[in-house]
């Protein structure tokens, strides 16, 4: 399980989470939905160890998230994180040789399931086949816990269904945990068990999507925008 | 790409939907196995856990068995499924009069406009 506890971060004089508290149940797709600079992937940060809170902790599974939480953790970046100067291949052997639970098997089932060259550079890549990569080496690990910082973001509809598509078959919800963040409501909401609403580095709320569906007669969108305007 | 589902109506519901118009169609047959969970998911990008509550849902009232280590299945009785049909049709015909009310129509204008329309379909057949 990940708890957030209390947690405040600030970077110089500005605030990006103020005292939040949050729990995430295993086995559950998780989606973080706010605005640009709410904090979301401030928090994705957080529980990836990548940054350290300034109040406040951060556990995943009961231990602290530092550096070395990365045993249990893959993130996966907005940015584009890998040598340009690999091909396909090189990059998979990369992460291979960087992550001991890295199952090389699952690995090439997804390039082929995503459809990738293994011969090309990753310089010569489209964004969508970038964006495709970057999902293979981070589902190809096997972690409890996997955060995607914006997966879909600036892809066309092709490639956000491959890698939806992919995200369902390849990720074992028995054993696995996953956090997204994203703007791409409509698409992602069947995908979601819970969301997250953040709004100024503040949780608005945390619920059952269905459930929003049932009580609210509310789309996730329109949930947002209801929430986000009181 | 996935077929789109209605905003404001749960999920796993509309799920049970599909599944029910498919064996009221015959596209899915009497004692045929249903996709796996994880197969349905990918193939409507649906949360897998979505699908199970649905399948689940469907197991409550019958309509398909679950064999343990071979799936799921639609059910061999022809009573629960001849149920099931009725209760289709009794619910497209509540949506279909409570829209009209809601316009204003009359009873009458709704019969003789259904009444009306079949007539033309089969002079078009």
């Amino acid at each position: 399980m990940i708890q957030l506890e209390e947690v405040t971060k600030r970077y110089l004089t500005k605030k990006a989470l103020q005292t939040v508290s949050l729990q995430f149940e295993p086995g559950h797709i998780v989606g973080l939905i706010g605005s640009n600079g709410s904090g979301k992937s401030t928090t994705l940060k957080l529980i990836a160890g990548l940054l350290r809170p300034t109040s406040g902790t951060v556990l995943v599974d009961g231990e602290v998230a530092c550096r070395r939480i990365c045993r249990k953790v893959a993130y996966l970046s907005e940015l584009d994180a890998y040598y340009s100067f690999f091909t396909v291949k090189q990059t998979v052997d990369f992460y291979e040789q960087t992550f001991a639970d890295f199952n090389r098997e699952k690995a090439e089932e997804m390039l082929d399931f995503m459809k990738l060259d293994r011969t090309q550079k990753v310089r010569h890549l489209s964004k969508g086949n970038r964006g495709r990569l970057k999902i293979v080496v981070t589902l190809a690990r096997e972690v409890p816990y996997i955060l995607m910082d914006e997966p879909l973001s600036g892809l066309d509809p092709m490639v956000r269904s491959s890698i939806i598509k992919g995200l369902i078959s390849f990720i074992d919800l028995e054993k696995q945990t996953v956090l997204i963040t994203t703007h791409e409501l409509q698409e992602i909401e069947p995908l979601l068990d819970t969301v997250v609403l953040i709004r100024n580095g503040v949780i608005l709320d945390q619920k059952s999507v269905e459930e929003i569906r049932v009580s609210e007669n509310l789309s996730l969108v329109d949930w947002m925008v209801e929430k986000y305007e009181q | 790409m996935a077929q789109p589902f209605n905003p404001s109506v749960p999920i796993y519901q509309q799920l049970c939907e599909r599944i029910k118009n498919k064996i009221i169609r015959g596209e899915l047959k009497i004692g045929e196995r249903l996709p796996s969970v994880r197969d349905l998911a990918i193939e409507s990008e649906v949360n897998p856990n979505t699908v199970q509550r649905a399948y689940r849902e469907l197991e409550e009232s019958g309509i398909v068995e679950k064999k343990r280590g071979q799936g799921t299945f639609v059910t061999q009785e022809p009573d629960i499924l001849q149920h099931m049909r009725e209760q289709q049709k009794i619910n497209h015909i509540r949506f279909f009069v409570t829209e009209m009310c809601e316009m204003g129509f009359s009873e009458a204008e709704m019969l003789d406009g259904l009444r009306d329309y079949l007539e033309k379909k089969e002079d078009n057949v």
